[in-house]
């Protein structure tokens, strides 16, 4: 039986880049960063191809996969913006923003609005500190967020 | 002569404006033909004046900041590109800011001076002067430069980086490495972001003078995902050193091989862990090793690995430039040379100060620091990040120091504060530092994956007035049982902020909800 009738093509994408890979000293965090790149989440039924590629059990790639909040196993909407949650912006209203920003927003955290433009994450610090609170949108930095602030730069990020 | 006018590239600066401030400026340069350039430098670390637009003059560079797009046009009308003092945004020589003025820059010299990316702009400005010298020393005089420099780890855990060196050095394997811990989550710190964003051969320099100094060839810097652009920088930089001779075969035409590259993290705190790290490094769950054995023993593969904050790295360059004593002379007791603090939160002027240790608490966030920025009265400062301890004003004497902060049960850590004016509830930020360790927790021991999630329990109850003064004798239990039982900082350091803010802001614990409780 030839393997490679029966994928899809993203699984067939998924394990070329682990092929590509691989040889790198410690390769799964690269693999599932260039998979995640490539798809916007990492397709889990890539898993197990990832798994036999680099000579690994399932569950081993499924517990590195799920370890890390970075990786995702569902697609998020067309733009992720990471809001701060930790101390140094709670220290300038941070907590409150969050509250108003859900709110606006009509989600709560790692939440896609209705019209899947917008996925809402928590973050632990953007090294922004000495101008929070900070936020981030795809990789668009915002320091001294503010709801409308937010909100234009996602109308700026369009659709 | 073309005029240079640096308008930095740092996150922070960035997060402020700055990339539209470049466009408005190279609009302007172009639509009117100025003959002038725009360099885009790391940030000089006055935080509340980026964007920090410079122009270099005659009589050095001139500040102007904040710096907004909509104000280029009428800054160049009044004579920016020479430097002018006519627009009320114009600060006056860079040099000559107190804040700037009044550090002591050791690590930081060179970051929003130089152009990041230019070679030549480093080596004019002393660069690969340490990687020289130490290429004309046996290993072990390396190792002895750093141990007598006093250089201890900056990341928090302040191990002297000499004697951690030594042990590598003396290890026997077929292949060792050097890990630059660049995974920087701690709330309130930004300095290796800002080195990594502003000078990056200083980490690549310091890098390839630890691979030396340990017989170690290949190196890994692993840093966080939340910071694109150092990736980016340090990438392009990596490239660069590499295209030069600086890495690779023949480190600056020597025998000597010493090559790198970045690994990106995934968004989990405990991987600043060094342990936690090296797993992730090798394409692991980030989860805690037991020690010993050591990291520098068994560390990357198994192999002996050196693993370093970005600080300490960044600051043996300087040491092997000027030489131990030199660097050793600054500092108080067995705090020795220069700490970046990075002063944030709450606070009128905010940004990355760096200075010999020793100054007081009070002197670094009142007077270099400002106050609060609302205005309103200062309640605590957490020193050290989000397992840091939360000082009140009344502790404000402590001077800056690893051992005076642990004896008043606090520590230093990458040394970023965070100011809180009086608005701020400590039980609140106590029952976050245990929300925190949850979310973060990598889940291996016990007290710290349990003992988080019963410590949020235990602070609600306290919060509903639900037998406060029980519930407030079984959270300090419960930080002892997390401090001696968990296995990393993670667990075992989350009791710091947790047992400050109850010890010192006990007003904020009284049970206050005694009243909806009993209703």
């Amino acid at each position: 039986m030839n393997i490679h009738n029966t994928i899809s093509p993203s699984d067939a994408r998924a394990l070329e880049i682990a092929r590509e890979m691989k040889a790198m000293e410690g390769p799964l965090l690269p693999i599932l960063h260039a998979i995640q790149e490539e798809f916007g989440h990492v397709p889990q039924s890539a898993l197990p191809l990832i798994a036999r590629e680099l000579n690994l059990s399932r569950a081993e790639v499924h517990g590195v996969m799920t370890f890390y909040h970075d990786f995702r196993a569902e697609p998020a909407g067309r733009h992720v913006l990471k809001l701060c949650r930790a101390e140094a912006c709670q220290s300038v209203g941070g907590a409150a923003l969050a509250e108003d920003l859900k709110r606006a927003l009509g989600i709560d955290w790692h939440g896609t609005t209705a019209d899947g433009n917008v996925t809402l994450e928590p973050v632990y610090c953007l090294g922004l500190c000495s101008c929070a609170p900070a936020a981030m949108l795809g990789d668009e930095l915002i320091g001294r967020a503010t709801v409308s602030g937010i909100q234009d730069a996602i109308k700026e990020a369009g659709r | 002569m073309t005029v240079k006018i640096y308008v930095p590239r740092d996150s922070a600066a960035v997060a402020l404006g700055a990339n539209h401030v470049a466009k408005a400026l190279q609009y302007a340069i172009a639509s009117e033909g100025y003959d002038a350039v725009i360099v885009r430098n790391g940030s000089r670390g006055m935080h509340w004046l980026e964007p920090l637009v410079e122009v270099e003059t005659a009589h050095g560079r001139i500040a102007y900041g904040p710096v907004r797009a909509n104000d280029v046009e009428a800054l160049i009308e009044t004579g920016l590109l020479e430097g002018k003092a006519g627009h009320p945004l114009c600060l006056g020589p860079t040099e000559e800011i107190p804040y700037l003025k009044n550090q002591t820059r050791l690590t930081f010299a060179r970051c929003g001076v130089i152009d990041p990316l230019s070679l030549e702009d480093y080596e004019a400005h002393g660069g690969l002067k340490g990687l020289r010298a130490a290429l004309s020393l046996h290993a072990a005089d390396i190792v002895k430069e750093v141990t007598d420099s006093g250089l201890r780890g900056r990341g928090g855990a302040g191990f002297p980086t000499g004697i951690k060196w030594n042990t590598v050095l003396h290890a026997r394997a077929d292949q060792k490495y050097i890990v630059c811990n660049a995974d920087e989550g701690d709330s309130a710190t930004f300095a290796d972001r800002m080195i990594m964003e502003g000078d990056p051969f200083v980490l690549i320099e310091g890098m390839a003078i630890a691979g030396l100094a340990t017989g170690s060839t290949k190196g890994y810097i692993f840093i966080r995902s939340e910071y694109p652009l150092a990736i980016e920088v340090m990438n392009a930089a990596i490239g660069i050193a590499r295209k030069a001779g600086v890495l690779g075969a023949s480190i600056l035409g020597s025998h000597h091989h010493f090559d790198m590259e970045v690994r990106v993290g995934a968004g989990a705190y405990v991987c600043g862990e060094e342990t936690s790290l090296l797993n992730a490094l090798e394409g692991k769950r980030g989860i805690v090793r037991a020690k010993p054995p050591l990291p520098a023993l068994e560390g990357l593969f198994g192999r002996p690995t050196v693993v370093n904050n970005v600080i300490s790295l960044a600051s043996v360059p300087i040491i092997m430039d000027e030489g131990a004593e030199y660097y050793r002379d600054f500092g108080m007791g067995r705090s020795r040379g220069t700490i970046p603090i990075q002063i944030a939160g709450n606070v009128r002027f905010p940004g990355l100060y760096e200075t010999a240790f020793g100054l007081s608490l009070g002197e670094i966030v009142n007077e270099i620091g400002g106050g609060t920025a609302s205005g309103r009265p200062l309640k605590a400062v957490q020193v050290g990040g989000p397992l840091g301890a939360y000082f009140p004003p009344a502790l404000f004497d402590t001077p800056f120091d690893y051992e005076a902060f642990a004896a008043k049960d606090g520590l230093i850590g990458h040394a970023g504060i965070t100011v809180f004016d009086d608005t701020a509830d400590m039980l609140h930020m106590a029952r976050f530092a245990f929300e925190f360790c949850a979310v973060e927790s990598c889940g291996k021991c016990t007290p710290c994956r349990i003992g988080s999630t019963r410590g949020v329990e235990v602070i609600d109850r306290i919060a509903a007035g639900i037998e406060p003064e029980k519930n407030l004798a079984l959270a300090e239990d419960l930080c002892n049982t997390m401090k001696f039982g968990s296995l990393c900082a993670l667990g075992g350091f989350t009791p710091y902020p947790v047992s400050s803010a109850m010890k010192h802001f006990a007003e904020d614990f009284d049970g206050r909800g005694k009243l909806e409780a009993a209703e």
